[in-house]
């Protein structure tokens, strides 16, 4: 049935069909909301988990490992300089092989403060070797969110299900809360191969020299590569219960025949979608909704891109001094297999919060026509209010 | 064998206790094998780690996990512990053990303890660390831990500076105390700042249970260990652990020198409760603080005879002992059997007789 709910609300109410034994998290914005519909879901009655209320994030982090390993499901949830302050205890996690779920509400990193939706905060931390996975919209950042707990059981590692702040959590949309019975029958409990035990003691986290340490990155490197096979099967087990799909890790939208494509993550799939209605193209557009950017789906984007002349990517991030972060790892993965390549315009966009109009689209098909050879822009950043010397 | 006479006493005992009696009184009596003897005691840490000789923090570690026992889980923080105990494939544990990071043992135990009441399960859960993990960088994590009440048992060893590293000084090192970061020289005496007083610290948080102990008093060490455990709630040992690379001295020494720190009043054994001082071992004769410091190569610039500023600086760690003696009343009213001299005598059995 579809409700009208708030993005955090409806993740509250799908990380309590989860059932998690324990949640942890620290307060930031634009997560906030997530915490308090939690909090207030356990307060009622209606969600029956161990919260912990840390004093931090590293805390938050850090509590939800315990638990993890110590054989409850976890959640937790951050933004922004939280994510920060979690990433030496998210490498920790993915690194032990720890599964779990955490959501990202999407939002800049300061300095200058500010703090609206860009993804700077995930990409930030994209080597971390946790699956990441971006929902263009509410319902996807719900039913990611259930399929997530699927996923990173099976394989033994987290998840981070990233959804736009602001833009997705403080927003009301209609949203499918899918019921418990179809929850239960395709999350089982929660099983971890390590789980510390005193009637069966392991040791975790041990010391690791040189002459192990590259096999077991390797293992880890190959258990990223392979979750793609789990991600797209939990997502068609998934849309077999709910008769909805969050698109494996990836979809293309629109003319088959295109050779111009878009291709963005998180919230803006849902700006641009709406855009090519309402500014139809003379040119054929495609659009490329990315959802799974860690595992790098290579295969899938290849196919994807397959007989296109120009492909733009949009991103709501980037690594001051070399450029676009999607932009560069689609180039390489493009580069890599050879042949006949689209041409890569790279461009960040909607940083800082920063509104991406429908208008948008329009702009972006007029800018590639004119050649350059700039590797990559941000693409709505006003110059002329920069002093000269920083344009 | 037991004599007849001592036979018959046990025989008029077991009347008068309402035990069976023995048939015939002459009769040879049974010899009973040394229950505590033939008990395997349960070893927590196992032998073989790569510890140091002398290492006070493995000795710690060994007697904490002995007296809690099997039913437990441990979060330790990185540090000599962490490393020494577990190269991996290797592993010295015999409890259900994990480290994560340097600052969030106490966070990993937090969430440990939460998973285990979610499950209906009484296993206690230990968090550990060194004095650098406690005091300095996981002091937040450890105050949070305290704060939120989790059912937890925090062990600090600790040896007063970053040793794992190669000896850097940390919120514990003594002042004066010379170490890689703190060195002295000819315009410092080691350690400019004082010891951080981190027990207090703990006790204002109104925890059920702090205290301090010291591997000199592995009795000590034990009572301590049993009350945390008893308790449902947050509890805190910090358990002085010499380091006899990092303190420069011979690592035969170490129980000696550890012991000199509580005679001298410099390493107060003291109990808290809900913030309170419910119990001290009183030191029976105080020794001087010199010779505490005079086998530590940390301290060995404060016997250079031709500089004015060592005597200066031994008075000063002398008056910080004073002050610990005065502030916790640590001088007892003459020989008692608690004491820092009694607490740890072997005693076979016979009335107990204070030396």
């Amino acid at each position: 049935m579809l409700e009208a709910l708030e993005g955090s609300q409806a993740i509250a109410r799908a990380v309590t069909l989860c059932r998690p034994g324990v949640v942890a998290a620290y307060p930031i914005t634009p997560q906030t909301h997530i915490v308090e519909n939690i909090s207030k879901l356990v307060a009622d009655g209606r969600l029956n988990t161990e919260l912990v209320s840390v004093e931090s994030e590293f805390s938050a982090a850090s509590v939800v490992l315990g638990a993890a390993v110590a054989g409850s499901r976890a959640y937790t949830a951050s933004s922004s300089q939280g994510i920060m302050l979690m990433a030496e205890v998210l490498y920790n996690i993915s690194g032990l092989r720890v599964p779990m779920v955490m959501t990202c509400a999407n939002r800049a990193v300061g300095a200058p403060l500010n703090i609206w939706n860009d993804q700077q905060d995930s990409m930030a931390v994209r080597d971390s070797g946790w699956i990441q996975l971006y929902a263009a919209d509410n319902q996807e950042a719900v039913d990611s969110t259930i399929q997530a707990y699927r996923i990173s059981e099976a394989t033994e590692l987290p998840v981070m299900v990233c959804m736009d702040g602001f833009v997705l959590t403080h927003t009301l949309e209609p949203v499918d809360i899918p019921d418990a019975a179809v929850v239960d029958e395709y999350l089982p409990d929660y099983t971890f191969s390590r789980t510390l035990d005193s009637a069966n003691p392991i040791s975790l986290g041990t010391l690791v020299g040189p002459d192990h340490f590259s096999e077991i990155r390797h293992s880890h490197h190959q258990a990223m590569i392979r979750s793609q096979d789990a991600i797209i099967d939990a997502d068609k087990e998934w849309a077999k219960r709910v008769e909805r799909s969050c698109g494996g890790l990836l979809t293309v939208e629109g003319p088959p025949d295109a050779k111009v494509a878009i291709l963005a993550i998180g919230s803006a799939v849902g700006t641009l979608r709406e855009a090519m209605d309402v500014y139809p193209q003379r040119r054929k557009v495609k659009l490329i909704k990315l959802r799974c950017f860690r595992p790098f789906p290579h295969e899938a984007l290849r196919e994807a891109c397959d007989g296109l002349s120009d492909l733009v990517v949009l991103e709501r991030a980037f690594s001051p001094g070399a450029g676009g972060i999607i932009g560069s790892e689609v180039r390489a993965s493009l580069v890599a297999r050879g042949g006949r390549q689209p041409k890569v315009h790279s461009f960040a966009i909607g940083l800082g919060g920063r509104d991406i109009p429908l208008e948008t689209l329009p702009r972006v098909m007029e800018a590639i026509k004119e050649p350059s050879d700039e590797d990559f822009a941000i693409f709505d950043v006003e110059l002329d209010r920069l002093p000269a010397e920083d344009r | 064998m037991l004599e007849i006479k001592d036979a018959q006493r046990l025989a008029e005992l077991r009347r008068k206790h309402g035990r069976e009696a023995q048939a015939d009184p002459a009769a040879p009596v049974e010899e009973r094998p040394d229950v505590r003897r033939r008990q395997p005691r349960f070893c927590g840490l196992e032998s073989g780690h790569r510890a140091c000789q002398g290492c006070g923090e493995a000795l710690g570690a060994r007697l904490v996990t002995e007296t809690a026992g099997p039913d437990v889980m441990i979060a330790n923080a990185t540090g000599c512990l962490e490393v020494f105990s577990t190269p991996w494939p290797e592993s010295a544990w015999r409890v259900p053990w994990i480290h994560s990071l340097f600052e969030n043992a106490a966070a990993v135990a937090s969430g440990m303890e939460a998973a285990m009441k979610s499950q209906g399960k009484r296993t206690k859960v230990i968090a550990q660390g060194g004095d650098g993990g406690t005091f300095d960088i996981g002091f937040q994590a450890l105050s949070g831990m305290l704060e939120r009440y989790h059912n937890v048992l925090y062990v600090c060893y600790d040896n007063e500076a970053y040793m794992n590293t190669g000896i850097q000084r940390s919120g514990s090192t003594p002042h004066a105390a010379s170490t890689t970061t703190s060195p002295s020289g000819s315009e410092r005496m080691g350690k400019r700042h004082l010891k951080k007083n981190l027990l207090a610290i703990i006790a204002a948080h109104h925890v059920p249970y702090a205290a301090s102990a010291s591997v000199a008093y592995p009795v000590d060490i034990r009572r301590k260990v049993r009350r945390a455990m008893d308790v449902e709630g947050p509890t805190f040992l910090l358990i002085h652990s010499p380091c006899p690379l990092g303190w420069g001295h011979d690592g035969a020494k170490s129980i000696e020198i550890a012991r000199l720190a509580v005679q001298t009043g410099l390493f107060p054994l003291v109990e808290f409760e809900r913030g309170e001082v419910v119990s001290v071992m009183p030191i029976r004769e105080p020794k001087p603080v010199a010779e505490y410091l005079k086998n530590q190569n940390r301290f060995r610039h404060l016997f250079n005879d031709s500089d004015p500023r060592a005597l200066e600086e031994r008075e000063h760690l002398q008056a910080l002992a004073d002050y610990n003696i005065d502030i916790y009343g640590l001088r007892g009213d003459g020989p008692d059997v608690m004491d820092t001299d009694g607490v740890d005598t072997v005693r076979r059995g016979g009335p107990v007789q204070v030396m």
